[in-house]
């Protein structure tokens, strides 16, 4: 039984985050944000599934999120995160003569990082006014998107298909490290890091192609994915259940990721709603020791199971954004909709 | 020129002095007018410099009505991709369906609306869905159902008005009460008129015959089932039967005591006059005209509705007032004249959205007699064609638009490929979504120019990595050597590169261009000399002049990079690679000297020559060592 419903709004989701619960309170995620763009007048939006189970309510309208609050936003909203914070800098992302768009931010409480498609990093603090540390011209391209490695290392992607580590403590022009997948320079749009093994990263390109890279070893990815067939928008582990990974893409379509090692069952026992994927290796899996070796790094795909299914009920317009939080999905697409996942199977 | 149907409606432009005349011209969605200089009549006065944005469609940028556009299109591509080889008999439950997709999402939208503030656009929208398909498509074995069902539909406030009244404490005494029970009759919902009526013969023990008789007059009434056993006439013999024994009822006067059982039975009889007393529960004449046919002629085939309807229609409508545009487009509906239909929706409506739908979902179900249009092939993808480009003047909703253009199979992409590269691009996002666009569709001549377009806007900040990765999508050669140039422009002003993040990994995209190669290859000479690596830099040196990889200008820089290798202690470059080198330098030199010396620049001749002498110098030296070594025999 599906559990995904869809509410159309009258705006084009760029992002949609969940606002983070507390682990200790087990509850479930409740509001989640919304940014839109391509209007004239863009609005970041506050949502409620309202998840109160003594209000009773027909079944028509159970769980359809309900607009909390409201604010306008100059301009397209291409990035949330949640921090409490009461601070506006203007200009923080400029070209000589222009300003340019800040394409993503990321934040380790108090800290935010910043990039733009001026190639700048900004790093800002939640309770100081100015600019903490800038790295002019990190990137002679635009920076897609930026994720912390570890709380003084950031990583980016580019539009030249690079990786980019630094160190900001370093306080140095240069990257500390540079990955790249060799051949075509394919664009990378999004980057996400293992939640535990800090070493393991996902980044999707615009060819629609998943990489899982290792940061320790080699400056190729570990094993690439051809996940769909148009630019992947984000990717995203599960936050608390990492053997399960989500990817949404501008052909419409949202895939949910999973991985587990040593199953006995033979796959075609398994499962009912496959998609067969290609995983090649870019190279062979390191040799040596393998005790603790997480299951996307595995090279061999008969070892690993590796499964993929469509989470969205028909082919929709691009969609643009997700997040997972527990149990819950949301997402939001061009087609100006919305849709919550209550039950993923994760 | 051609006779008008209605005449134009007058806009005026408040903004705009009243006796200029005034320019303007034809966009996708609106007019803009501008005051030109010519007067009628008067002095002259100074010029105005504003120009007025003249839309018709308000609809497209209302937050409601976006929705259904949205939920619309959804339904749209789903009917494109019904099964073609499905025979026509298992499509039509698809269409059945595919219309009351439709039409919920009207409702959805509807009850929105009235929320908010009526929009009559809807209303007709919705009635027109509701009337539809059930004669277009199902036949018309069962039309008073359908008719029936529409009406129920059309009229909702019924029922909460009835929630009203049971909710009351005594739903027999509120005062609605006999509205609801008469509006359940007068849409042939007799059994919840029954149920009502159960309550009020509680109240009453003293008349309980009267309800009695009554219960069994509206229990008995018979309706048509269709594809039941029951042949037409036999239906029409129980009817006339039950009909009779009504009126017996009447004449007899069993319901004189109560006004409000007569009314139900007079109605129930089909006493017309009785029936108009009701305008204000029936409130529209087709509702009129349906309860007329439910209680006069329930066996009413689609042929002769029309009539019918006409008759209703003056018979409801004050004769002083005008008719509406709804009244006429229905009117046509019933005559089940299509074209009428679509031509009076589109001259009543200001928007596309409805007759386009329609028209496709007609189209469909091959009810269409299309003919050729001198303009958009025919009926449907004309209609279509204009809806998707009023969409496409929407900031946010063109989109959508782009699936209804590839759906029209003779101009649609036409449409397309002029419409997407006026898109405005405000982001790299934007920009990417819309090549997604054109690359899938393959019209590469956009692809080019929209990442011309962008390509350009970053050079002009400086930013040329961006650049460069927008040619490499193009593959674009010619834009690939501008930034190449740009790039060996910046080396040459500041000494070193910039960007070397990008030159160094270009990887199979330096073969784009010619001078891209030479600029990843002039960058790894630069690095082979980092590293020491001298023999290897010399040889890579020598074959980008030789290989005429390097353009002539640069070929200068390029020799005066080889002077500290000659200078080496050393000999790195060979004797024939000496040769080869002063080869080039004569090259480069009988060129320079063929082109006219620059009188106002005598200091630069005075440096280009001290550095071609000082080459000469270089080259002759090394020659003479390379020589003695190479002829030395090593002992």
């Amino acid at each position: 039984m599906e559990s995904i419903n869809a509410k159309y709004v009258s705006q084009k989701i760029s992002k949609t985050r969940w606002k983070p619960v507390s682990h200790s309170t087990l509850q479930q995620p409740e509001i989640f944000a919304t940014g839109s763009w391509d209007n004239e007048e863009n609005k970041i939006s506050l949502w409620s599934i309202g998840n109160h189970e003594n209000v009773a309510m027909d079944d028509g309208n159970e769980g359809d999120p309900q607009v909390l609050c409201e604010h306008k936003h100059d301009g397209d909203v291409l990035d949330l995160q949640t921090l409490s914070v009461s601070q506006h800098w203007a200009r923080a992302h400029r070209y000589p003569c222009d300003s340019a768009p800040c394409t993503s931010v990321v934040c380790s409480s108090p800290e935010i990082v910043t990039v733009g498609e001026d190639g700048r990093i900004v790093v800002f603090r939640a309770d100081h006014e100015g600019v903490v540390q800038t790295i002019e011209n990190a990137d002679s391209s635009t920076i897609h998107a930026v994720t912390y490695l570890r709380t003084t290392e950031i990583l980016t992607v580019n539009s030249i298909g690079q990786l980019k580590m630094w160190d900001l403590r370093q306080h140095s022009k240069s990257p500390s490290q540079i990955f790249s997948l060799s051949g075509d320079r394919v664009p990378l749009h999004c980057v996400d890091r293992h939640p535990n093994q800090q070493h393991i990263v996902a980044t999707g390109g615009q060819d629609g192609m998943l990489c899982v890279w290792d940061v320790r070893q080699g400056n190729s990815p570990f094993s690439l994915m051809e996940a769909h067939s148009a630019e992947m928008w984000e990717v995203h582990f599960h936050p608390t259940n990492p053997d399960h990974m989500f990817t949404c893409s501008e052909d419409g379509s949202l895939l949910h990721w999973e991985t587990s090692s040593q199953s006995d069952l033979p796959s075609f026992l398994q499962g009912n709603r496959n998609n067969s994927m290609i995983s090649r290796s870019a190279m062979p899996s390191a040799g040596g020791n393998q005790s603790i070796i997480s299951a996307w790094l595995s090279g061999d795909s008969s070892k690993s199971r590796l499964e993929t299914t469509h989470m969205l009920p028909s082919q929709t317009l691009s969609v643009n954004s997700l997040d997972v939080l527990g149990h819950y999905l949301v997402c939001g697409t061009d087609g100006e909709a919305i849709f919550v996942h209550r039950q993923i199977p994760v | 020129m051609e006779e008008v149907d209605v005449e134009p409606v007058i806009t005026n432009i408040p903004a705009a002095s009243h006796d200029k005349h005034l320019g303007f011209a034809w966009g996708p969605g609106d007019i803009l007018v501008y005051e030109t200089l010519y007067k009628a009549s008067g002095s002259k006065r100074s010029p105005c410099t504003f120009i007025h944005e003249v839309r018709k469609d308000e609809d497209i940028y209302s937050p409601i009505l976006r929705k259904l556009f949205n939920e619309s299109h959804h339904i749209f591509v789903g009917l494109q991709t019904i099964g073609e080889d499905l025979p026509s008999k298992s499509k039509k439950p698809q269409f059945v369906s595919v219309s009351k997709n439709y039409r919920s999402v009207i409702r959805a939208c509807m009850e929105e609306l009235q929320q908010v503030a009526g929009e009559i656009f809807f209303k007709y929208s919705s009635d027109i869905f509701s009337c539809e398909f059930s004669w277009f498509i199902q036949g018309a074995g069962s039309l008073l159902l359908h008719l029936l069902d529409w009406i129920r539909l059309h009229r909702a406030d019924v029922d909460e008005k009835a929630r009203d009244v049971l909710q009351s404490e005594s739903p027999a005494e509120h005062c609605d009460y006999w509205d609801v029970v008469v509006s359940y009759v007068l849409q042939g919902r007799l059994e919840e008129a029954r149920q009502m009526l159960v309550k009020q013969a509680m109240l009453h023990p003293a008349s309980r015959n009267m309800y009695k008789l009554m219960d069994s007059l509206l229990s008995k009434m018979p309706f048509y089932k269709p594809g039941g056993t029951q042949p037409l006439a036999e239906f029409d013999v129980k009817w006339r039967h039950w009909h009779d024994e009504v009126d017996r009822c009447l004449q007899d006067g069993s319901f004189a005591s109560n006004q409000h059982l007569e009314l139900i039975c007079k109605i129930l009889v089909g006493d017309e006059d009785t029936l108009l007393t009701q305008k204000e529960l029936l409130s529209t004449w087709y509702h009129f005209l349906v309860t007329r046919l439910l209680f006069c002629h329930p066996t009413v085939k689609a042929t002769e509705l029309h009539f019918y309807a006409q008759s209703c229609l003056t018979m409801f409508l004050d004769p002083r007032s005008t008719p509406e545009p709804l009244d006429s487009i229905l009117l046509a509906a019933f005559e089940i004249d299509i074209h009428q239909v679509i031509k009076d929706c589109s001259i009543a409506l200001n928007n596309w959205w409805f007759v386009a739908h329609i028209t496709d979902l007609l189209d469909h179900c091959k009810l269409l007699k299309s003919h050729n249009l001198h303009f958009g092939s025919n009926l449907r993808e004309f209609l279509l064609l204009e809806y998707a480009s009023g969409l496409f003047t929407h900031h946010s909703l063109w989109q959508l638009a782009v699936d209804y253009f590839d759906h029209c199979s003779e101009f649609g992409r036409v449409y397309l490929e002029l419409l997407i590269e006026r898109v405005p691009l405000d982001t790299e996002r934007k920009a990417l979504k819309v090549l997604r666009i054109c690359e899938q569709r393959q019209m590469s001549e956009q692809v080019r120019s929209i990442c011309k377009i962008m390509a350009m806007r970053t050079l002009r900040n400086n930013r040329l990595g961006s650049a460069l990765s927008w040619s490499i999508r193009a593959k674009d050669a010619a834009l690939a050597t501008l930034i190449s140039e740009r790039f060996l422009q910046d080396y040459c002003e500041r000494g070193t590169f910039s960007d070397l993040d990008l030159i160094d990994n270009l990887g199979s995209a330096m073969l784009l261009s010619d001078r891209l190669t030479f600029l990843g290859k002039y960058r790894e000479f630069h690095k082979l000399y980092g590293e020491k690596r001298f023999r290897e830099a010399a040889t890579l040196l020598l074959s980008l002049m030789t290989a005429k990889i390097a353009p002539r200008s640069f070929w200068m820089t390029l020799l005066t990079d080889a002077l500290p290798l000659l200078e080496q202690k050393e000999v790195i470059f060979t004797a024939n690679q000496t040769y080869e080198l002063m080869y080039c330098l004569e090259e480069l030199t009988s060129s320079l000297n063929t082109t006219a010396p620059s009188k106002d620049k005598p200091m630069q001749d005075e440096v280009e020559k001290t550095k071609v002498e000082l080459l000469r110098l270089a080259m002759a030296r090394n020659l003479a060592i390379a020589i003695v070594k190479e002829g030395t025999v090593e002992t």
